[in-house]
């Protein structure tokens, strides 16, 4: 806070898109990160159920959003998470945007989703403060 | 701080060629610039402004669940059917306690799904007092330097606030739902007095017919409202954003006779042609349901027969020119209350002046005057020396 103050008097906001994407069609979790991340004061665009990895690249490239939490409960994890990361990357976004994965992912797929990029993975029960710590922490530093 | 500067400008230099280049990621780069006020953002829409001038600006307006989303998408579809771009900025409130916000309109935007050209930005209104009018607008010449056709503002119609937002469009779109309220509602103040276009959603639902009516009774009613101001027929248009350029400043301005010097000088001079040859423009109210589109394809006529008589009239010019006057005041508003600020600052800032307030050793006019009174003397000695 005191960096950003030192710059002006810029206001910064952790921006965050919580993005549900597959067939899955259970968004309770979700709209309780988008509640939390709000309560915390952070800006959360929500995706909505039943998205595209194309519809998930699209928010996050034009809503510029620091943090990408992608929420899979369905176990495509393996297939939809690279998709999403190669369309950031194909929009020059994948580098600075911190990426999430929360839901149900067995611990054998995890080193591999990191691999690719994923920051952290939670798992169900992860403390929402916990989360909000790990946004705050690691959400990119950008001017 | 100068070799910092010299960086912003590159960086600056950079967002703009990509931005005009049509790189998306520069767009949203430039926005999120613009949003939080980010070193290098003035430099940043100084140099985007040449390239600005091209885009109708739609404004969309109406109490949450009107369905202000679900239209902005079909509107949107239907531009792009046309073979049209659009940028569509959509503000939603933040909240008081926090500053967060869940910003849920996209979430409605299905018909453009993975279409590029259909550049969709939510803002949040972050509590900024005047300032999101500005970085709203500001927002829009990003889409307009871009290349964007048609941009559209959508925000709810709760406060003052976005009516200042929405009335940075050249084209004011209120939304009513059937049955929202008895007709007293028709008579007060705010988003209804500022629409160009009036749309009855969800005109599938009982009441439609009533609602369509006092719309178009408060329409005819408000014929001139104008006329006891200072604009003439064109009261409705010009009265409004001329004579009451935003609320701050009205507060603020009131007593200076600046603004309103402004407001009478722009209208007399466009006065007597207007009178004579262009005609005023009729509010007009259309029926839609937007969630099966129904009355979407007569709203983007309706909107573009506003777009002509803005042409024909000369009132987009004149619009233009009252917006870019109200960024000037705002502007140098938010300059002069950063200075201050400091200065207040400097004399210990405002909490611990209030003390001393409330402790009946000074009066808030006493300490008004001390602070003000360096950069007055400032002034005037600049002044003296031209």
């Amino acid at each position: 806070m005191s960096a950003d103050a030192e710059r002006g008097h810029q206001q910064r906001t952790v921006r965050c898109l919580i993005a549900k994407v597959g067939l899955d069609g259970h968004d309770r979790g979700a709209h309780v990160i988008a509640r939390a991340f709000r309560d915390a004061g952070f800006e959360v665009v929500y995706s909505g159920l039943h998205r595209a990895p194309e519809e998930i690249v699209q928010a996050a490239v034009q809503e510029d959003v620091d943090v990408l939490g992608i929420s899979i409960l369905s176990g495509a994890h393996n297939t939809l998470v690279p998709k999403i990361i190669d369309g950031l990357k194909e929009y020059d976004a994948f580098e600075d945007t911190l990426i999430l994965v929360g839901g149900i992912v067995p611990d054998e797929d995890r080193p591999k989703l990191k691999e690719m990029g994923v920051s952290e993975v939670f798992g169900p029960g992860t403390p929402m403060k916990e989360t909000i710590e790990f946004v705050r922490e690691n959400a990119p530093r950008r001017d | 701080m100068s070799h910092a500067e010299d960086r912003g400008e590159t960086r600056v230099d950079a967002l703009v060629s990509d931005l005009l280049d049509g790189k998306h990621r520069a767009l949203a780069r430039a926005i999120t610039k613009i949003e939080n006020r980010s070193p290098g953002y003035r430099e940043l829409v100084s140099r985007l402004h040449a390239h600005t001038g091209g885009a109708d600006v739609i404004g969309i307006t109406g109490s949450p669940g009107a369905g202000k989303s679900t239209l902005v998408d079909k509107l949107a579809k239907a531009y792009r059917e046309e073979g049209l771009t659009v940028g569509v900025i959509a503000v939603d409130p933040s909240s008081p306690y926090t500053g967060g916000a869940v910003l849920g309109d996209r979430i409605r935007m299905a018909s453009n799904v993975g279409d590029m050209d259909v550049f969709f930005r939510s803002m949040s209104a972050r509590g900024q007092l005047g300032g999101l009018s500005t970085a709203t607008s500001d927002a829009v010449k990003a889409l307009d330097a871009f290349g964007k056709d048609k941009v559209i503002v959508e925000t709810v119609g709760a406060g003052q606030n976005e009516v200042d937002v929405v009335r940075t469009a050249d084209t004011v779109t209120v939304l009513v739902q059937p049955g929202s309220g008895d007709d007293v509602q028709m008579l007060k103040a705010g988003i209804l007095e500022i629409g160009d276009v009036f749309v009855v959603n969800k005109a599938d639902m009982d009441g439609v017919n009533r609602t369509v009516a006092e719309l178009e009774e408060m329409i005819h009613l408000r014929d001139n409202p104008g006329a006891t101001l200072d604009s003439g027929h064109h009261g409705v248009d010009s009265g409004l954003p001329e004579g009451v350029s935003g609320h701050e400043g009205a507060q603020e301005s009131a007593h200076d006779g600046h603004e309103r010097e402004n407001g009478h000088d722009g209208a007399a001079e466009a006065k007597p042609e207007e009178n004579d040859d262009a005609p005023d423009w009729e509010p007009a109210v259309v029926e839609t349901v937007a969630t099966s589109g129904d009355g979407v394809g007569e709203l983007v006529e309706t909107l573009a027969a506003h777009a002509d008589y803005l042409a024909e009239s000369g009132m987009r010019e004149r619009k233009a020119r009252t917006r870019y006057a109200e960024e000037i005041r705002q502007l140098l508003r938010n300059d002069a209350n950063a200075l201050l600020k400091e200065e207040l600052d400097r004399h210990g800032g405002a909490e611990a002046l209030a003390e001393a307030v409330a402790a009946r050793e000074t009066d808030p006019y006493a300490v008004a005057d001390e602070v003000f009174e360096p950069l007055r003397e400032c002034v005037e000695a600049r002044r003296g020396e031209e």
